[in-house]
């Protein structure tokens, strides 16, 4: 409840927030159109064309199959066995992929699955002729799995949990085995979550720039993505990243549209781990398919991260550190981090109010209007994603070149658009709770405006706020995309210059370098979570 | 509030990164060449130290992934680079670095230089060549393919590690051969090969490093790279393949910019190219020819280097013509 000067101001300040964002991806993006007057494609281009593009959507297929066919067991697994030994550290350990620099885990991937990793020599070991290589569609494949996997787990189990107990007595009793089990009671509670799960993880993998490129090994394994930066770092055929930009805006679009992502409401919740008792769950020998999965699953995501800290503890540390280079680089990263966060939050916190505002007032379609678009520009950046919108900046400023301020601005802009539908995520819930809790006391004290925001609302919302800020920093820090684009040898942030390492097999720093970012990432990511269990124990 | 209170904070802090770094000497020269050749295990630190003796200049590197990528750089650069020279395009490129207009004669005296079939330009100086070559791990390969062919039709298990085209010299090098080799069915070949191919990398070096940290058995490299295993690290393990059709040849070059700050500076590194002071730091730290007269012996290991029977080398204006299409074919082949 707002009084009408308030709603005035969330509903002003909602629309320039939306301008700001808007702005932010109509730029670059009509740049990228206008750039591209036609020009003819010869019948070599137009076949490599339909190959990325197929390539892009197959190995988004296959990621989101492989992630959701092990997700879906494997939450079952773990709804069933709520008192597994470890059962609440692996479902914190599978946080942790999220906010992990898809470098810093290529890198732990390669160290377990690549040649010479532990996989190949067991394998080896057994007597088989081929090694598994982590270069083309199975390295992709791997570690979109390694990414997704736990993603879907987090999405999926939440709804196994809520199931009420009486469901597993009515089971019980009517003798229900395994599979009416699932196709009873299981996979209705879990279908909404799981297809909303998909859809992510299919949008995620469908606009996968990182890893791809890590781990591609070529023209025959190029997504769109990948075939953008190519296209203008490698050829710098504006022309042609202007076409590649437009087929997968077009194929985002498409696969967002049919898939309604935006009003999936299922989110990954966190799980404090289930109490009910299930009578479907045997003990004994016959526990074990489940100990098994959840254990290989254990294994799987937690090896490559293992690795990392294994070999960067091995490496030589206190040269890295001693190396001006790496301090540069950490301070311009964080400098990015700090500024697209401020951005992020000052951004989700205006179309977080606003919304508030227009769902407060009797509909009205405009109000329809504002809310709906406030609540999609987070997610219009899945629609554009950071390399995308770094190609429209990048035609725009030229490269870029001889200049600082303007590609780093970029770079903060993207970093900022990409976190927002997180950050968003964070601050929507407790702002809304925080408003029903204070307003009535606010009105009645008379308390309003600005006076208000700043001994009301603003108070409550620290503890989100921070959160928020906090974990867009992170993902900020980790990004490769944006920086990829403009990166040189005078912008250089910790991902840029670990991708430089491992692409020139300085495999001892590269391998200290991931430690200390993934650290860094991972610290900041738990000091998000821990703010954010504070604040969700704190407003319930 | 405090978000905001940290925006003067972080602008404060911006600072000391946009401003430019201090020069140590009062002349500098910034040169743009590839990753391999700044390598504290290249050339570029002794090339740089024993310019440095007597020039009373500071001479920086800047390094990028490979020597296509640094004409690609020069095209996205335009006239606000800031290098005096370009260090590292090849013949085959040259013709393209040409037609950016951003290069000026160098107006030197070019009588040292001696490169297979002669080379001489009033732009570009060559400094050394070598022929492209596969090399091999003998514990992994027993029999290496003796042609061009039987490395394209060979075990499609054994892997080999080549660059890209669109970004490194080696991996135009072998676009070249191939199109000799196989001319108007060079698409054919290239999806044959693409099934032996491990992975395609940006450069030489990442090739390189995964070639011998044992991920692949095979990489295009050079006939000269086995004299590094065999002298630097005292082993025969790695050895060239000799291909039966012959061998591409490469001549690196190097170029001055027509926006190069200091001119003068930028001419006598030029010239340094062409001395034994240059020069003698190509063979064992470069691992390539030597394209001048040196003032050392060769170690013995360069004796026993393949040595091609056959050389090809298309014209500059040849390559600069078809290189778009060519690369396309190779996309379009290895896409496949």
């Amino acid at each position: 409840m707002l009084t009408r000067a308030e709603h005035r101001a969330a509903r002003a300040s909602g629309l320039a927030a939306l301008l700001a964002v808007g702005l932010a991806l109509a730029i670059p993006v009509s740049v990228l159109l206008l750039h591209g007057a036609a020009t003819g494609l010869t019948s070599t281009q137009a076949d490599y064309l339909l190959r990325i593009t197929r390539f892009t959507l197959m190995q988004a297929g296959l990621s989101t199959a492989l992630s959701l066919l092990v997700a879906i067991p494997l939450a079952r697994a773990l709804a069933r066995r709520p008192a597994f030994f470890g059962r609440r550290w692996l479902v914190s350990l599978f946080a942790v992929p999220l906010g992990l620099p898809p470098l810093v885990a290529a890198l732990g991937l390669i160290e377990v699955w690549g040649r010479n990793g532990v996989v190949n020599k067991g394998l080896g070991f057994l007597g088989a002729e081929t090694p598994f290589s982590i270069y083309g569609l199975g390295g992709i494949l791997l570690a979109h799995v390694f990414f997704n996997l736990p993603l879907a787990v987090r999405f999926i189990l939440p709804a196994l949990e809520r199931l009420p107990s009486e469901y597993w007595k009515t089971a019980a009793n009517l003798g229900m085995g395994g599979f009416s089990l699932f196709r009873l009671i299981e996979w209705p509670a879990m279908r909404r979550s799981a297809a909303g799960a998909a859809g992510l993880v299919f949008m995620l993998c469908a606009t996968s720039f990182t890893l791809v490129l890590v781990l591609g090994g070529g023209p025959a394994a190029t997504t769109l993505e990948v075939a953008i930066y190519q296209a203008l770092r490698f050829d710098f055929d504006p022309g042609r990243a202007v076409l590649l930009a437009a087929i997968q805006i077009g194929l985002t679009l498409a696969v967002m549209l049919g898939l309604k992502l935006i009003s999936a409401p299922s989110e990954a919740g966190s799980t404090s781990g289930g109490r009910t008792s299930r009578p479907d769950a045997p003990g004994g020998l016959r526990a074990l398919p489940d100990a098994m999965l959840i254990g290989l699953a254990g294994l799987f995501v937690s090896a490559p991260m293992l690795a990392v800290v294994i070999s960067g503890l091995a490496a030589d540390l206190g040269r890295l550190l001693a190396d001006p280079l790496f301090w540069r680089a950490a301070v311009t990263s964080l400098l990015i981090g700090l500024a697209a966060a401020m951005l992020a939050v000052l951004l989700a916190s205006l179309l977080v109010r606003a919304r508030y505002s227009a769902d407060d007032a009797p509909a009205s379609p405009a109000l329809g209007l504002l809310s709906g678009l406030s609540g999609a520009a987070g997610s219009l950046t899945l629609l554009v994603p950071p390399v995308v919108l770094g190609a429209g900046w990048f035609l725009m400023l030229g490269g870029g070149v001889g200049q600082l301020l303007a590609p780093l601005s970029v770079i903060v802009t993207v970093n900022a658009l990409m976190a927002l539908p997180f950050v968003m995520r964070v601050i929507e819930p407790a702002h809304r709770s925080a408003m029903e809790r204070n307003s009535r006391l606010a009105l009645s004290l008379g308390i309003t405006g600005v006076s208000r925001l700043r001994q009301i609302d603003i108070p409550a919302l620290v503890l989100p706020l921070t959160t928020g800020f906090v974990f867009a920093v992170a993902l900020s820090l980790g990004d490769l995309g944006a920086i990829a684009l403009f990166g040189s040898d005078r912008i250089i942030t910790l991902p840029w210059l670990l991708y430089q390492k491992l692409g020139s097999y300085r495999t001892d720093d590269a391998a200290g370098l991931a430690l200390l970012l993934g650290g860094l990432t991972m610290g900041l990511m738990l000091a998000a979570d821990r703010l954010g269990n504070r604040n969700g124990n704190k407003a319930r | 509030m405090r978000k905001f209170r940290l925006a003067p904070l972080a602008l404060a802090a911006l600072v000391p990164i946009l401003s430019q770094p201090a020069a140590a000497a009062d002349r500098t020269l910034t040169i743009y060449t590839y990753e391999s050749f700044t390598a504290e295990w290249g050339p570029g630190p002794k090339i740089e130290a024993a310019f440095e003796a007597d020039c009373g200049c500071d001479l920086k590197w800047v390094g990028v992934a490979d020597g296509v990528a640094l004409l690609n750089r020069l095209k996205l650069e335009g006239d606000k680079a800031e290098a005096g020279i370009v260090l590292g395009l090849d013949t085959n490129l040259v013709e393209e670095a040409k037609a950016t207009s951003l290069f000026e004669a160098h107006g030197l005296e070019t009588g040292a230089v001696s490169v297979p079939g002669g080379y001489s330009d009033d732009v570009f100086i060559p400094y050394d060549y070598g022929h492209f070559a596969v090399i091999y791990d003998t514990e992994a390969v027993d029999t290496p393919p003796a042609s061009l062919k039987e490395l394209v039709e060979g075990d499609p298990q054994q892997k080999i590690v080549i660059q890209d085209p669109r970004t490194s010299t080696p991996g135009l090098g072998l676009l070249l051969w191939m199109k000799s080799v196989y001319g108007d069915d060079a698409a054919a070949a290239w999806e044959t090969l693409s099934k032996r191919v491990l992975t395609v990398t940006p450069g030489w070096s990442e090739s390189y490093g995964l070639f011998t940290s044992g991920e692949a058995p095979m990489v295009l490299s050079y006939t000269t790279s086995p004299a590094y295993h065999m002298v630097a690290e005292e082993t025969d393990r790695y050895q060239a393949a000799e291909f039966a059709e012959g061998h591409y040849l490469q001549i690196e070059v190097a170029g001055l910019l027509a926006n190069a700050p200091d001119k003068d500076l930028a001419r006598q590194f030029l010239g340094f190219m062409m001395t034994p002071g240059f020069q003698n730091e190509i063979p064992t730290n470069n691992w390539m020819l030597p394209a001048a007269p040196v003032s050392i012996e060769l170690p013995d290991a360069f004796a026993k280097l393949v040595s091609p029977q056959k050389t090809f080398l298309y014209g500059s204006a040849e390559v600069a013509e078809n290189r778009a299409a060519w690369i396309e074919e190779w996309l379009g082949a290895m896409s496949r």
